[in-house]
């Protein structure tokens, strides 16, 4: 049970949204926006987050979107994990997302609501930063679209009440080769050791990860080692390492050299599955 | 906008009928279920989304009720193990004696239930990714497995690894 009381609301557009979250922030309700609300009940639940607040953003038609179309794929942030996945236009975020928490879970969890997670993990995001995709943003000052890769750095960066309405992504990224891995530590239901999203496109294998740093991480650096083959695998690997963002994450999980050993030994897989491969 | 700020009624589907009840906007599912409809199947177990035991249907997909704020619910259709009558999903269990304490059972009915309904052809693959969404501390997992195989008509072969 929630051992405190808040207000639950649920807007029908996107500008209800908007209005009633200036409202309840100048009555210092500390508004929160609700996707699927899995992470605002075990938080609040364990008084590790308050609010008195909550934007139920799910009813709104624009965050529902599953469009394919013009050469758009466009994925409302309220649809669940399981609506994206069993729709499946974007198999690599299919993979790269397929296997937060679990299945039921899933049915409950939106992209929206993983993107823009407290937890370290947020996995939904990997598809996106590797596909260059669009984040389309609601505020005060109406709607502005901006790509993934310039908004999302260690996470998605919003104005007070803004929310994530949708991701749009080309078309042309949806079907290139790809991989999403997923490694744990024993249970295949776990946080990540290092989850990544592997694109190859132009020739080039793009990447992102997850679990190996504090938070997900696109490097341009490290995909520039990664597609050196004037060099070994092993050099790659070895290379692709200096440009890790932050520390690797230590804890109950992992141990950081062990994470870092499988990383190491996915980044092999990967080059070894892709090497000439178009 | 519709909007509860402070407790109040809601009016929920539960089972096919219109039920009224008084919920705190901070209220979940599965305590609304319980202490307000008596509607008991769905069970408190971890309360934190990890052991399925408050597995319920919501417009056909299985969800955590603890997971959900009963105000989230208002206007989806709820199943609860209650509503479920003579499902091949039951017979399969008491045939494959898929259960002991039976604490756990009625969430892995939900999930079985509901993915004979949607996917009737499920890979074994997709079978053992649904089943991982619950626990058995009995550890009864080979006969559930066992029971929701026999109401599957499935495509592949089987996988080593288990649910």
């Amino acid at each position: 049970m929630i051992p405190f009381d808040f207000e639950y609301y649920r807007p029908d557009s996107i500008e209800e949204a908007v209005n009633v979250f200036e409202r309840l922030d100048n009555e210092q309700k500390q508004p929160i926006y609700l996707g699927g609300g899995s992470e605002i009940i075990t938080l609040g639940r364990l008084n590790q987050l308050q609010t008195q607040a909550v934007i139920d953003l799910k009813r709104i038609p624009e965050c529902k979107a599953l469009q394919l179309e013009e050469g758009v794929l466009v994925l409302g942030a309220g649809l669940s994990l399981t609506e994206v996945a069993e729709a499946n236009h974007f198999p690599l975020l299919t993979e790269s997302a397929g296997r937060v928490a679990d299945h039921t879970a899933r049915c409950t969890i939106t992209l929206g609501g993983n993107i823009c997670s407290n937890l370290m993990y947020r996995e939904a995001v990997l598809a996106f930063l590797v596909a260059d995709s669009q984040a389309v943003i609601a505020g005060k000052q109406g709607i502005r679209r901006v790509v993934f890769s310039d908004i999302y750095n260690k996470r998605l960066h919003l104005h007070r009440g803004e929310f994530l309405v949708q991701i749009a992504t080309d078309t042309k990224l949806l079907t290139l080769p790809h991989r999403g891995v997923k490694k744990t530590k024993d249970s295949r239901i776990n946080y990540p050791l290092v989850s990544c999203a592997f694109l190859k496109c132009d020739g080039r294998l793009r990447l992102a990860v997850t679990g190996l740093c504090a938070f997900p991480f696109r490097m341009r650096e490290m995909e520039d080692c990664l597609n050196d083959d004037s060099l070994a695998p092993e050099e790659r690997i070895k290379q692709c390492l200096r440009y890790l963002p932050a520390p690797i994450v230590d804890d109950v999980e992992g141990s950081a050299p062990y994470r870092q050993f499988v990383f190491s030994n996915t980044l092999a897989e990967v080059i070894e599955q892709f090497e000439g491969r178009d | 906008m519709w909007q509860l700020v402070e407790k109040g009624l809601l009016e929920l589907d539960v089972n096919g009928e219109r039920k009224t009840v008084i919920a705190r906007p901070a209220d979940t599912l599965l305590h609304v279920l319980r202490t307000q409809l008596g509607l008991t199947g769905a069970k408190p177990g971890c309360e934190n989304g990890d052991c399925g035991a408050c597995t319920i249907i919501m417009d056909g997909w299985p969800v955590k009720s603890c997971l959900i704020l009963a105000a989230d619910a208002v206007g989806h259709k709820i199943q609860t193990i209650e509503g479920l009558h003579d499902s091949p999903a039951q017979s399969a269990f008491l045939e494959q004696w898929g259960f002991q304490c039976g604490y756990c059972t009625s969430g892995f009915l939900m999930v079985c239930h509901a993915l004979a309904k949607i996917h009737p052809r499920a890979t074994p693959e997709v079978r053992i990714d649904w089943l991982q969404s619950n626990i058995c501390r009995c550890t009864s997992y080979e006969e559930i497995d066992a029971a929701i195989r026999s109401i599957l008509h499935e495509i592949e072969e089987e996988p080593a690894e288990r649910p």
